[in-house]
């Protein structure tokens, strides 16, 4: 087995059997701090759900800055603007499968479009230029979604079941309360990676991106199309947009805020590097994960409310062990 | 539907820009009475900001068209977008304030944060402005703050009417109770925590605080301590924006009994609700004003601007929590408005004279059922020292697709609040170097 995944396999139910201990040790010092073994593992498995979530809002700044190294600002309006246009859609009448076959063929035509208007014209321009382009892109969508939808929360119901359900019941005392949701929402995230992987992995195209990742000069001198690769990659990222816009619009309700939820993405990809699928995933779940048992066990020593900060210093500790992220490239620069 | 959105969009800014009165106006705007809004229609917060905003312009507008102003004297509206944002807004009104015909009647800031930022320029402009449902609860305190005024509830009042509520479905008795707050981790949120902790004490509940980082896109964690560790027989929210539909969707997935989770009037409206369906129902919330159509003066709405295809909304919101919020923003400055013609003439007034207004309002039952809004709010006195008005409020429910009252009006104990006012702006007073304003020569 690959030494790396070995590693992962015995350090990860250490970490976690540790701060368990840590904290159940924290609990009989300061009696305030409520720890049972149940608690604690619903706490990890609800946060380790909801990073799986956030790695579906990674992976779309992933694909793209692998194509291209864009950092797309635009992906949080994007997951908007995909939500907007399912929901508008269902209004119309229209079944939700059918309604989200034609938005993703909307995010089609928008990746096409902005590869023509926008991208292209900045081909071999500083990334940087790059980057406040796609400010541009997120401007412009969310008053596009605006005027063509409108302002309103919108409920978005795909039949996704939202019961509470208790699992271990025979292990603990009451069971750990898992939902239902979270449950559907990351076996679809879990599904779509994968087919991410094999497409990245195992097809001709998925070769021909990762040529264009590491380099885009040597990539054309070789015949790859880049204007093609590049049209093609926004378009995958637009669906990684819509799936992830669906689940978290089911969740929240569709409203203009969605796009915020692009900043949960930056702790994950600080993590997990920002050319890494894997990463993007196994950042997510370490995010999720870590920062809802800091919320709950924490909170009895340096106060509520620490999440979202709380992400970000998780991330950074890690970047102090490995700077290029979980499973970036490393760096090697010789002078 | 796209084009004809954005047609009705386009209509609705160009009428939006344009005054109130007919053309040519420039003698006759010489004689209206300028009405500045501040609304925020785009942004994370437009879904509450919308109706809020049009509900002001749309009952304005139904004077106008109706009554052919208030009597008699045109009316002159112009608002400008802040989006919700305290620069915008500062620069909003900065915009406004001298591009009516006449001084402003008053400014609703229709955000805390705005709020703040105006409080010394509209007291050195001398322009009185209504925080209606938000900003400093201590803004009571007319000695201290000449311009500014809180009716007809503030969040503390707010706070004690929800006690009041939850001691009543205890049968009298919250000794021994656990009621948990979760709040907005910012200045708005934490309004209610001294009031709930005072009444803690004399009560006999035990309180604890759940601050939820802003925007509040996620809650998990939160909920999990609060239904699975904490188990309260209470949940109180002071949420707002996206916050509010997160709680209540995440307490549903946590499995807390919805009928025992209660918000403060910005964490109910048809926006936080909705995005939970059917799950979220049950869910309460506190409510200053009616909601619903069926008031002769909202049905005056429909008719004279909706039927004229003047509306700034989508007929649809007419009627919706933000939405009639905005009528009562409208039908009270309007009758101080029409106080203020009692005594100074009927004519275009001055922000000072709107204040006199202000000040010697009284909205009585009687007098909102002669208005066409019978039912509509608790009665409203206002005085030089008592910018509130002791207003009351009640609880309403989330069916699944609408709300319903569930309770009668809630008289808040003021002679309790009434003194922590007092305290709270007499420390700002000094703070700030303040005279207190001598109320009893007026």
């Amino acid at each position: 087995m690959n030494t790396r995944v070995l590693t992962w396999l015995v350090a990860v139910p250490a970490v976690v059997i540790g701060l368990g201990l840590l904290f159940q040790l924290l609990s009989l010092v300061e009696p305030s701090l409520y720890f049972t073994w149940a608690y604690y593992l619903e706490v990890l498995i609800g946060g380790t759900l909801q990073g799986v979530m956030y790695s579906l809002v990674a992976l779309g700044f992933v694909l793209i800055f692998k194509a291209s190294s864009v950092f797309n600002f635009a992906q949080g309006s994007m997951v908007l603007f995909a939500a907007l246009t399912m929901v508008g859609m269902i209004e119309w009448g229209l079944h939700w499968t059918l309604a989200f076959l034609i938005t993703a063929g909307v995010m089609v035509v928008l990746a096409l479009v902005i590869e023509r208007v926008v991208l292209r014209p900045l081909v071999n321009q500083p990334h940087i230029i790059l980057f406040m382009a796609t400010i541009g892109i997120f401007y412009f969508l969310d008053g596009l979604g605006q005027t063509l939808w409108g302002s309103d929360v919108k409920q978005l119901d795909i039949g996704i079941p939202r019961t509470p359900i208790f699992i271990l019941e025979s292990v603990f005392e009451g069971g750990i309360l898992v939902n239902q949701f979270d449950i559907v929402a990351a076996a679809i995230g879990g599904i779509l990676v994968l087919v991410l992987a094999i497409f990245f992995q195992k097809t001709r195209i998925g070769r021909a991106l990762r040529a264009v990742a590491d380099d885009h000069q040597a990539a054309l001198s070789v015949g790859i199309p880049l204007k093609t690769i590049w049209a093609i990659v926004w378009s995958v990222a637009g669906f990684v947009a819509l799936v992830t816009g669906v689940i978290w619009g089911s969740k929240l309700g569709v409203q203009f805020t969605l796009a915020l939820i692009a900043l949960k993405a930056l702790p994950v990809l600080i993590l997990g590097g920002l050319t890494s699928i894997p990463g993007a995933i196994v950042g997510g779940l370490i995010i999720g994960a870590g920062e809802q048992v800091a919320e709950v066990f924490l909170s009895t020593f340096i106060g509520s409310a620490i999440q979202d900060w709380f992400a970000y210093v998780l991330a950074m500790l890690f970047l102090l062990v490995r700077p290029q992220g979980l499973f970036g490239e490393k760096i090697i620069e010789r002078v | 539907m796209i084009l004809r959105r954005f047609l009705a969009g386009s209509a609705a800014a160009a009428l939006l820009a344009l005054p109130l009165v007919g053309s040519p106006a420039a003698a006759q705007q010489e004689e209206a009475q300028y009405f500045p809004g501040l609304p925020y229609r785009s942004g994370p917060y437009a879904p509450s900001g919308i109706p809020l905003g049009s509900g002001y312009a749309d009952y304005l507008a139904m004077l106008q068209a109706r009554d052919g102003g208030i009597n008699g004297v045109p009316i002159h509206y112009e608002e400008c977008d802040t989006g919700y944002n305290n620069d915008r807004g500062v620069e909003c009104y900065e915009r406004l304030k001298d591009s009516g015909p006449t001084e402003p009647a008053a400014w609703h800031p229709l955000s805390t944060g705005i709020t703040y930022a105006l409080i010394p320029r509209v007291t050195q402009d001398e322009a009185p402005m209504l925080s209606i449902g938000y900003g400093r609860a201590d803004a009571a305190d007319g000695r201290v703050f000449p311009w500014i005024f809180n009716p007809p509830i503030t969040y503390w009042a707010g706070a004690d009417a929800i006690i009041q509520y939850i001691q009543a479905e205890e049968g009298g008795n919250l000794e021994g109770k656990k009621i948990a707050l979760v709040y907005h981790d910012s200045a708005y949120g934490r309004e209610p925590i001294a009031t709930l902790e005072r009444l803690a004490e004399e009560e006999g509940y035990e309180l604890s605080l759940f601050p939820v980082a802003p925007p509040g896109l996620e809650q998990k964690a939160t909920w999990l301590q609060v239904a699975r560790q904490l188990r309260p027989d209470w949940t109180l929210m002071w949420g707002w924006g996206v916050m509010n539909s997160t709680a209540i969707q995440e307490a549903a997935a946590v499995g807390y009994p919805m009928d025992r989770f209660i918000g403060i009037w910005w964490s109910g409206t048809e926006p936080d609700a909705r995005p939970a369906g059917q799950a979220g129902a049950g869910y309460k919330s506190l409510n200053f004003h009616a909601t619903g159509t069926d008031f002769p003066a909202i049905q005056d709405i429909l008719t004279h601007v909706y039927d004229q295809g003047n509306g700034s909304t989508e007929r649809d919101t007419v009627g919706e929590v933000n939405y009639n919020r905005g009528v009562l923003n409208a039908a009270v400055t309007v009758e101080a408005v029409r106080a203020a013609q009692a005594e100074f003439g009927e004519r275009p007034l001055t922000g000072e004279e709107v204040r006199w207004g202000l000040e010697n309002l009284e909205i009585s039952l009687e007098r909102w059922k002669e208005l066409g809004l019978d039912g509509f709010a608790g009665a409203i006195s206002l005085s030089c020292e008592d910018h509130e008005g002791g207003g009351s409020a009640y609880v309403q429910q989330w069916n699944g697709s609408a709300w319903e009252p569930v309770s009668d009006w809630i008289q808040p104990r003021n002679d309790e609040l009434r003194p922590a006012y007092e305290a709270s702006a007499e420390q700002y007073a000094e703070e700030q170097g303040l005279e207190l304003r001598d109320c009893s020569a007026m």
